[in-house]
């Protein structure tokens, strides 16, 4: 059942008061925590938690024919699934578009930050490059499975090994792992969403905040403040003073994401 | 057929693999459950009884269970696309046969009882933790339930039987007779709610996989009971 | 010579007492000498009923139950409502305590409004609800918290003992529909909230005895270090 309208009034008033439910300020994340090794049959996998949210991303390699207007560069396949497990609001079926949404912003997020460095995924120009794959499940939802999904892909990569891919037979060995990780470029890449409720905005929303915000925009930025990528979802609008405070906000989190990151091994 | 056979991981023939088992691990869902032999680790989640949509559906004579078993795409090596298969649907329905006999399912007409089933990694087995954990995930969310119900595969590798059946015994062994796969389920008290084989069997050792089965069957109970048992630590 | 049963955590299957002076109560069922538990929950007995009290499961409506629903949809004659059971619930025109016209439904009780209800009736066709009687109708003001509907009990406490104290410690007005949907005013929203800390903690203690004095220890703590 969706927020009540009430509780929903109640959650506005207290943000004018610059407060939360559970204690938090406006520009707070909740606890972010990130497993690694939740499947040992990828390449890479990592369990994120923000509060009661909770996500699991995978990746897998595999080797294929490169697209003809990029020969020399390795490709990605960003997937999402709402799992019905994870909330009596996704239903069994094919993918609907909260799901498709969460899977095209998470892509665009990593592919517009050139993150991974696609031109070291060729194994033979034109004609074998490297796919990477990843797979994002909501195990449980209450709120902000876009962050979730977007430190879980970051993290994921970072952790994945290149499995040993056997020239002579052309084949992919899977279950035999290199030293070698996913080449990615120097640095993190950060995914902050900016949710707006009423006259205010925040970060990290559980399910009965996420309920109540008419807007939000999700921004992929590098440490060093660079945006690559950003997108506005909902029917409220913005300013441009609403819009550079959300820019600022969104500034002004990120360490708090980057700093879980960093402690990913 | 060797009592000292020495199987690839070391195991004796008739020892499962170590298990795990917790309640309550989706918050979200009315009753939920995690449950791993070795490396094959599987959740379940239960919502309901609630009515069923679209009301065609709704049966008035009992209520419908109502499974769905997926594999996360990267629980396996070769990765799994996401999306329903034939063989996913299949063992959502078996999976509903191997637990609805235990359920007092007649006690809610029109309503669904949905239970939804992921494997996370897959080392062989998976339909038996799926079945496990689901089993767990009913209790937990309340539902009424004559008994619990517990799941594990036999093999057989070449002429040798082997309880709890690993990846290599499923999928790489090709010896002799190769390998036969039989998943079992049991309720607590002893009856049979699931079967399948695939392989070559006589009826002889048939008999003798089924009361290894059975055997087996009991260790897990073990763990399934001591996860709700603990529920509230 | 009869052995009191304890209190424990049981699984559907297994045998809670054995002995013909047994009676099986709800959640359980007789088996020759033996009462076996039908669901997952917490064994008690007394005066030789055995029964298992369900720690999980979604809302069973009672006839006489006070419950807090949302409005989801209006029909030509009456208000639908999501009380959080299996089935929705019924609130028909003639139930309310005053003249509706048809037409008029919305102003009374729209889409998205919660209303506190008794329940009049279980039966196949769903949940019959009426809201004449005191106290009965729209909710307005105040946040709803929802809860495990199995812990409600706990919550209210014997003779309201558990509620009354949270009550008297927050200042707050709480009223704790038996669907697990509670009602909470208070002057300030941090008392609503500290109302919502407070049921949050019953609810998770839920199954300890003495429950009452741990709590008020528990209030104690908390507006010990309170900076005010």
């Amino acid at each position: 059942m969706k927020t009540t309208k009430i509780t929903g009034e109640r959650i506005k008033q207290y943000l004018e008061e610059g407060k939360r439910f559970d204690g938090r300020k406006l520009d707070e994340f909740r606890d972010i925590t990130i497993e690694t090794g939740v499947s040992n049959q990828a390449e890479g996998s990592v369990r994120v938690k923000l509060g009661k949210t909770e996500v699991i991303v995978g990746i897998k390699m595999n080797v294929g024919t490169p697209y003809p207007d990029s020969p020399n560069k390795g490709n990605m396949m960003v997937t999402a699934e709402l799992l019905p497990l994870s909330s009596k609001r996704f239903e069994y079926g094919p993918p609907r578009f909260p799901a498709i949404e969460l899977g095209r912003l998470t892509d665009r997020f990593i592919r517009e930050s050139n993150f991974i460095d696609f031109e070291k995924l060729c194994i033979k120009e034109g004609e074998k490059v490297w796919t990477v794959f990843i797979d994002v499940y909501s195990i449980n939802h209450d709120g902000n499975l876009l962050d979730a999904a977007g430190i879980g892909a970051v993290a994921a990569l970072m952790i994945a090994k290149m499995p040993e891919y056997d020239e002579k037979e052309e084949k992919v060995l899977f279950g035999k792992f290199t030293k070698t990780n996913i080449p990615l470029k120097k640095g993190l890449i950060i995914p902050t969403t900016i949710y707006m409720v009423g006259k205010n905005i925040i970060v990290d929303p559980t399910l009965e905040e996420e309920d109540v915000s008419g807007g939000r925009v999700t921004i992929g930025a590098t440490e060093s403040g660079v945006i690559n990528s950003m997108q506005k979802g909902g029917l409220d609008t913005l300013s441009p003073e609403e819009m550079e405070n959300i820019l600022d906000l969104s500034e002004k989190v990120r360490k708090q994401v980057s700093s879980a990151l960093g402690k990913v091994k | 057929m060797a009592k000292d056979y020495k199987r690839d991981d070391g195991r004796k023939f008739d020892e499962l693999r170590e298990m795990k088992a917790k309640v309550g691990v989706v918050d979200n869902a009315d009753g939920s459950a995690m449950f791993s032999f070795g490396d094959t680790v599987a959740i379940a989640a239960v919502y309901g009884p609630k009515k069923m949509h679209p009301q065609h559906q709704q049966n008035p004579e009992k209520g419908t269970l109502r499974c769905n078993y997926n594999m996360v795409s990267f629980s396996v090596e070769d990765r799994i696309r996401p999306g329903p298969s034939r063989r996913s649907t299949e063992i959502s329905k078996v999976t509903e046969w191997a637990l609805e006999p235990v359920l007092m399912i007649k006690d809610y007409p029109n309503m669904v009882i949905d239970v939804h089933i992921s494997i996370i990694q897959a080392s062989a087995s998976t339909r038996c933790a799926g079945i496990n954990a689901a089993a767990l995930a009913l209790a937990h969310a309340g539902i009424p339930m004559k008994n619990l119900v517990s799941s594990l595969s036999v093999g057989k590798i070449d002429k040798q039987l082997v309880v709890d059946v690993n990846k290599f015994e499923d999928s790489v062994f090709d010896e002799g007779e190769g390998a036969t796969d039989i998943p079992f389920t049991f309720t607590g008290d002893g009856k049979i709610t699931h079967l399948q084989l695939d392989g070559k069997i006589s009826k002889d050792q048939f008999m003798e996989a089924m009361n290894l089965a059975k055997e087996g069957a009991k260790k897990v109970y073990e763990v399934q009971k001591k996860a709700l048992k603990e529920s509230l630590n | 010579m009869a052995k009191e049963i304890e209190r424990q955590v049981v699984i559907p299957g297994e045998v809670i007492a054995k002995g013909n002076n047994y009676l099986p109560g709800e959640g359980t069922e007789k088996n020759g000498d033996e009462i076996v538990a039908l669901r997952y929950g917490l064994s008690e007995e007394s005066n030789k009923l055995v029964k298992v009290i369900a720690l999980s499961g979604v809302y069973q409506p009672r006839r006489g139950n006070t419950v807090i629903g949302k409005v989801e949809g209006l029909t030509f004659n009456g208000w639908i409502l999501n009380v959080g059971a299996s089935e929705n619930a019924f609130l028909p025109l003639s139930e309310v305590p005053r003249f509706v016209a048809k037409g008029e439904l919305a102003d009374v009780f729209d889409i998205g409004d919660l209303v506190m209800g008794k329940i009049v009736g279980v039966n196949g066709r769903g949940i019959d609800i009426t809201v004449k009687a005191r106290g009965l109708g729209r909710v307005d003001g105040g946040m709803i918290m929802e809860v495990n509907p199995n812990k409600v009990p706990r919550i209210i406490g014997k003779e309201g003992s558990m509620i009354s104290l949270i009550k008297n410690e927050t200042g707050c007005n709480i009223t704790v529909g038996q669907n697990g949907f509670v009602w909470i005013q208070g002057k300030k929203v941090e008392d609503e909230l500290f109302v919502r800390k407070a049921i949050n903690f019953v609810s998770e203690k839920s199954y300890l005895q003495g429950l009452t004095e741990e709590v008020q220890k528990w209030f104690d703590k908390e507006k010990g270090g309170k900076k005010k």
